[in-house]
């Protein structure tokens, strides 16, 4: 998303595609230890064979290897129910940039012995250190998943719904996407998705993973008559078999897909307090008028992260001026993150000021010297130029 | 006295009209081939008599789902007084027909079997069960999917129209009243075929019919108000016993991986190695 592996000038591409083995994996914990260059979707299907799933879901899910994904951090659509890598990784193999291969791939679930190295090499976009094995902790495969697709009449309504959502449904709640309007209308003009509810101004994904059908049944059931009752949810359904929650998913994951075919398309994937979330949507529509075609907003609601994507005709720097650097001063001005999920890379590591302070980059550049002082590990990325 | 908007001249003529689409007992779930929610893997049992339906999710035929949606659609344009959703099976057939209710069926029966001798249930049994069901409700059409994707057996529509002596319109692509008559197109291996029906008939629904409506909330809601009346095979006097008997089910062998060649010289001499050519 961000060219963060893409090469630019004179690097050589190493690639661990060859380091595809499962290490061990103990089916009483759950803990797995593979090498980098296994495909997640493969490890998936390996633990799901006994009972447990990977803690992370991504659309690009059938090529990617876990080794990338933990040195971008990635987050998905598990992130709500299982959390971040930085905490269901235990350890890792990293090759340092001397040469050195630093064994920190224990599989214990508390080890406070000394500095937790693994968190710095854990989103460093390959900067620091080669990720060569790792140690993750799976969760149970849920027995009964639930998904509800529902229209709410405002913004205002989202946030409420979210607060009900977990609210009564607790801890069996696992995934909480949004998207507006302008999302349903893409994906039914460009890939022909037919819209399951009423026209409503904003669209919820509701997920539930369980271990009881009918408990999980029960307080779903509960959610909907509350929500609908209270008019936080106009209308609304459920994926009553798997091809039908398929389906539901596939209206929220498909909107990259849609977008791409409306035009050129200019990304950006902010944190942002949740209660300000839809007025970047609002203020950029405003603010760029007719000069855009589109101007969307979806994502991780539950994560507090926007995915905010402007479509034109064609790329014009005149519009990318009255974008950048607009959203990142007002993603600056709430505080937020300028990349939520994304990573820096290429793209973005000029804007990583705006949200950190000029001593915490200063203290990546001094890691990054200390740990790589010949600058070979992904150099050009990241992290900005040094002053 | 039917209400308004159905076939003009004739409708003094004819009995409320009551429709019967019908759904075999609700199948294991397939195994996934999309990524994202986590998947059932079909199993078959260590004993090889079936596969294991022990706790896997069950839900509606698809082209079941479809002739459901035929039904409401003609609800919808009055051109029917009634849809019963029917289902002959274990306890999940329950929830199948809640979501038949969701869709806009008006009521449900729920012929039980219970789970031990659902296995032995095929579609000859579940026509007699449907023969019956149609003449005790008095219905004017029976529509059904033209097959289970679990067995893909396509005889169960068939075998009730044969038991019924009513005319069946199968692999329907369209339905349209015409008075009397119902005008049914249907897929075949030439291309499309139509016929004309006199009604009380059967048809069963193909992929191309319709696309099936997602059941909202409010449905879903009233739904769970809605009447599944639970009776038995007995019941309706059908002996669901079969002369037929599973001797085994088995997985398909393992695909073995395949080998790539270089040269089209190294094909031929691989073939002839394997005794192919």
């Amino acid at each position: 998303m961000v060219g963060g592996s893409v090469p630019v000038f004179d690097e050589i591409i190493l690639s661990t595609a060859l380091m595809n083995q499962v290490i061990s994996f103990h089916d009483v914990s759950g803990i797995l230890v593979c090498q980098a260059g296994c495909v997640l979707e493969e490890l998936n299907h390996y633990v799901q064979e006994r009972g447990f799933i990977m803690p992370l879901d991504l659309g690009a899910k059938g090529s990617c290897h876990i080794g990338g994904n933990v040195a971008t951090n990635a987050g998905g659509l598990r992130f709500l129910r299982y959390g971040s890598l930085r905490g269901t990784v235990l350890g890792l193999e990293v090759v340092l940039a001397d040469g050195t291969v630093l064994d920190c791939l224990t599989s214990l679930r508390k080890d406070n012995t000394g500095y937790d190295l693994k968190q710095l090499f854990i989103g460093s976009e390959g900067t620091l250190g080669v990720i060569t094995a790792v140690s993750i902790s799976c969760p149970p495969r849920p027995k009964a998943v639930n998904v509800a697709f529902l229209g709410c009449p405002g913004f205002a309504e989202v946030l409420q719904a979210f607060s009900t959502c977990k609210g009564t449904l607790g801890e069996i709640l696992s995934a909480f996407e949004f998207m507006d309007a302008e999302c349903m209308q893409l994906v039914g003009q460009h890939l022909h998705l037919a819209r399951p509810v009423r026209e409503s101004p904003f669209y919820i994904l509701v997920e539930t993973s369980g271990s009881s059908a009918e408990h999980d049944a029960e307080k779903l059931d509960g959610f909907l008559e509350q929500a609908l009752g209270s008019g936080l949810v106009t209308d609304g359904t459920v994926g009553t078999d798997q091809s039908k929650a398929q389906s539901l998913w596939a209206l929220r994951e498909r909107i990259t897909e849609a977008l791409s075919h409306d035009g050129y398309v200019f990304k950006y994937d902010v944190s942002l307090p949740v209660e300000r979330f839809y007025d970047l949507v609002s203020d950029l529509r405003a603010r760029l008028g007719p000069r855009a075609k589109h101007v969307v907003g979806y994502g991780h609601l539950g994560d507090g992260n926007l995915h905010l994507n402007v479509t034109a005709e064609a790329f014009s720097t005149a519009l990318l001026g009255a974008l950048e650097p607009y959203v990142y001063t007002w993603t600056a001005a709430q505080r937020g993150s300028v990349s939520a999920e994304h990573g820096l890379g290429l793209r973005k590591k000029d804007v990583l000021g705006y949200s950190k302070p000029p001593t915490a980059v200063q203290l990546m550049w001094q890691l990054k010297a200390l740990l790589d002082p010949r600058g070979l590990l992904n150099p050009y990325k990241t992290l900005p130029a040094h002053a | 006295d039917p209400g308004q908007g159905g076939p003009a001249s004739s409708r003094s003529l004819w009995s409320p009209w009551r429709l019967l689409p019908c759904e075999p007992w609700p199948l294991p779930q397939e195994p996934l081939t999309l990524p994202s929610p986590p998947a059932e893997q079909i199993r078959v049992k260590p004993d090889k008599t079936g596969v294991v339906t022990d706790g896997v999710k069950h839900s509606m035929n698809p082209f079941c789902e479809i002739a459901v949606e035929e039904a409401v659609r003609l609800k919808e344009k009055k051109l029917v007084k009634e849809v019963i959703a029917v289902s002959c099976g274990p306890v999940q057939c329950q929830e199948t027909i809640r979501t038949a209710l969701a869709m806009g069926a008006d009521r449900g029966i729920h012929v039980e079997v219970p789970a031990a001798e659902a296995d032995r249930v095929g579609p000859l049994q579940v026509a007699r069960v449907l023969a019956k069901l149609a003449e005790r409700e008095k219905v004017d059409l029976v529509l059904l999917g033209k097959q289970a994707i679990d067995d893909d057996c396509n005889q169960t529509g068939q075998m009730t129209a044969g038991l019924l002596d009513w005319p069946q319109g199968t692999f329907a692509s369209q339905v349209t009243l015409e008075g009397a008559k119902l005008k049914v197109e249907r897929e075949i291996d030439g291309g499309l075929e139509t016929l004309r029906l006199k009604l009380p008939a059967v048809v069963t629904t193909d992929l191309r019919l319709n696309e099936p409506r997602y059941a909202t909330l409010p449905n879903i809601m009233k739904a769970k108000k809605k009447k599944i009346e639970v009776i038995k095979a007995s019941d309706l006097g059908v002996d669901l016993s079969s002369k037929l008997t599973v001797v085994s089910v088995e997985d398909p062998p393992q695909r073995t991986a395949g080998v790539k060649v270089e040269t089209t010289e190294d094909l031929v001499a691989k073939l002839k190695e394997v005794g192919r050519i």
